[in-house]
């Protein structure tokens, strides 16, 4: 009652901005509700527990999982090193960081190839030393992944760090914190909101990823066929089945979100 | 064994330039506006800021001297006490506390026993699970000084301690700030811009405008004789102690003094030489404080003349010029002073100082 009240106090919703806020609700939502209404609800019990889908259910948790483990071990140091380190050139070092957010995955994945790939840069020395050949395995689904997902972390957190008060850590120096325990200590915590945020985009992020990974990684069902992959692949040949994989994909997401929601980012926001 | 220090700090286009001594026990209280450089001489003790020139030492220890020796703050023995506190919001007050023991390479259970005997000693050891956020600002305060003071420092660096504190709290933490810098062995600076903090807790003022060095000497020396005319507004104030009991309070220094409300046991008396006035016959009317005194001084600031009184008790009193020139004042002249009871303000003193 308070509600609507309060509304009436400030007056009617301007029409001008009601009109296109609705617009643009339906524009996102009805493409969900029309896989939901086209999803084959009686076979989708069955479905799912085929191997088909759940071999590429299981490699795209296992995968974005890993990918997130990678971005947050490389990633918050990252950020911090970007808001903490007064480098030179520390702008550059920034803009070059959101380049994979604005990059075509698949470009991503061609450049991933030419470095990572067995002639490439850095990936010849990998398989002549060490035997390793990176595209066209699991491991290469995780590195094209967290490739793509990892700014979105490293921006999150930065922007934590960056509105997180230093003095918190000058206390801590003069404490006799050396810089390593303050911030395992002091900072993490202090941005531990900004971090899970973070993890929680990445995650999805990966979790989605599909130019990178077909491009770097390839297609091969049990090894490199995510998610994405398998619902691309089957719209070819079974739409039907490409409904069900993508339902299965959406349900996941939106529950890992709603969960994690719950737990940390509405106390912590 | 003393902290001897050149501070040289050069920042845009500020410049800091200050020699400082503390002997160990000393309190030293940095004064200054705004903008003095009060707090970048504290940051620079500290670590937190490195010199551009001079030297750190203490004990013979160098702690900076450019270009060479740089100690950085973890490696110093300093406590500090921040204006807003800057307790861990995350920590309870007790793992607040125990951070600078733990820091330090104390064990666990140790760092925890250290943390809860000093939390105890600054009356919050029923408060050590509360989060900072849920404590008062001057509960607040008391655990940043425990926190402060757990390392054991050999340097506490005080940064404005009551500046962020309402009226009343502002009273009770002061008192009790006193009490444990009397009892801190170590070399203490103060910084502040509150002239009254200064003169109750300090043993010694270092007085500091536009970077540099105004005066300095104990409290009653630069409130008496103030280098300029910034000095004299900035700690012109009169400063007693006395013992109260009820609305009368006996001077150390001899002579009596009423309160508007009663106290009791060892007080600070203040009031403004402003409150002061001074009659050339015993006057008669609402004063009930009137004593006889020698005029020994004269001061010409901006608008007022400001009289040094001997007498008990000896006082500062601002008088108009006109004043001056009706009253015909000359050094040596036998005058009565007057304050009134309300307006002298009267706190706890603390018992050693």
């Amino acid at each position: 009652m308070t509600h609507s009240r309060r509304r009436a106090a400030r007056g009617r919703l301007p029409l001008v901005l009601v009109l296109p806020a609705v617009l643009g609700l339906a524009f996102l939502l009805i493409p969900l509700a029309g896989l939901l209404t086209r999803a084959p609800w009686d076979t989708l019990a069955g479905e799912l527990l085929s191997p088909r889908i759940g071999q590429a259910l299981r490699l795209s948790l296992v995968c974005a999982t890993l990918a997130t483990l990678l971005c947050l071990v490389l990633g918050v140091p990252l950020a911090w090193l970007l808001a903490r380190g007064n480098l030179p050139g520390q702008g550059l070092l920034r803009a070059l960081i959101t380049v994979p957010l604005v990059l075509p995955p698949v470009v991503g994945g061609v450049a991933l190839l030419f470095v990572l790939g067995r002639r490439g840069l850095i990936g010849q020395y990998l398989h002549a030393w060490f035997g390793v050949s990176l595209p066209f395995t699991t491991a290469g689904v995780v590195i094209a992944e967290a490739f793509v997902a990892m700014p979105f972390l490293v921006v999150s957190v930065e922007g934590a760090l960056r509105a997180a008060d230093p003095r918190y850590e000058e206390a801590a120096a003069t404490l006799g914190a050396s810089r390593w325990l303050t911030f395992r200590r002091v900072t993490l915590p202090s941005v531990l909101p900004g971090v899970v945020a973070g993890t929680v985009l990445c995650w999805a992020r990966a979790l989605g990823e599909f130019g990178a990974t077909i491009t770097f990684a390839g297609n091969f069902p049990g090894t490199t066929t995510t998610m994405p992959l398998a619902v691309y692949l089957a719209l070819e040949t079974d739409p039907d089945a490409a409904i069900v994989l993508s339902v299965v994909l959406l349900i996941v997401s939106v529950g890992v979100l709603a969960a994690l929601r719950d737990r940390w980012i509405r106390g912590g926001a | 064994m003393t902290l001897v220090a050149h501070l040289d700090v050069h920042r845009d286009r500020f410049h800091l330039d200050l020699r400082l001594e503390i002997a160990p026990g000393e309190v030293v209280a940095l004064l200054g506006p705004n903008g003095a450089g009060k707090t970048t001489a504290l940051r620079a003790l500290a670590g937190l800021v490195p010199l551009t020139g001079g030297h750190i030492s203490l004990d013979g220890h160098p702690w900076d001297a450019p270009p060479r020796t740089f100690l950085p703050p973890e490696r110093r023995p300093v406590g500090v006490v921040f204006q807003d506190h800057l307790l861990f919001a995350h920590l309870s007050a007790v793992d607040n506390v125990a951070f600078g023991p733990r820091a330090r390479g104390t064990s666990r259970a140790a760092a925890r026993d250290l943390a809860l005997r000093w939390l105890d000693r600054v009356g919050l050891a029923e408060h050590a699970r509360a989060k900072p956020r849920t404590l008062s600002g001057g509960q607040a305060q008391r655990v940043a000084l425990a926190r402060a003071l757990a390392t054991d420092p050999r340097l506490l660096l005080l940064d404005e301690p009551l500046a962020a504190l309402d009226a009343a709290t502002r009273l009770h933490v002061r008192a009790e700030l006193g009490r444990h810098l009397a009892e801190f062995r170590g070399h203490t600076l103060l910084v502040t811009h509150d002239p009254l903090d200064a003169m109750v807790l300090a043993d010694r003022l270092v007085v500091l405008d536009h970077g540099t060095l105004v005066q300095q000497g104990t409290p009653t020396e630069v409130a008496h004789h103030p280098r300029n005319a910034y000095t004299a507004d900035l700690v012109g104030l009169n400063l007693l102690r006395g013992t109260a009991e009820g609305t009368a309070v006996t001077l150390d220094g001899g002579g009596v003094l009423t309160l508007a409300e009663p106290a009791t046991g060892p007080v600070h008396l203040s009031f403004p030489p402003s409150a002061v006035s001074v009659h050339p016959a015993p006057p008669t009317g609402s004063p009930r404080n009137t004593w006889p005194v020698t005029l020994t001084g004269l001061e010409q600031h901006a608008h007022t003349t400001r009289l040094r009184l001997h007498g008990r008790p000896p006082v500062l009193a601002d008088i108009t010029t006109a004043a001056v020139a009706d009253l015909r004042l000359h050094a040596g002249d036998a005058l009565w002073a007057a304050v009134k009871a309300t307006e002298i303000r009267a706190y706890p003193a603390t018992p050693d100082r």
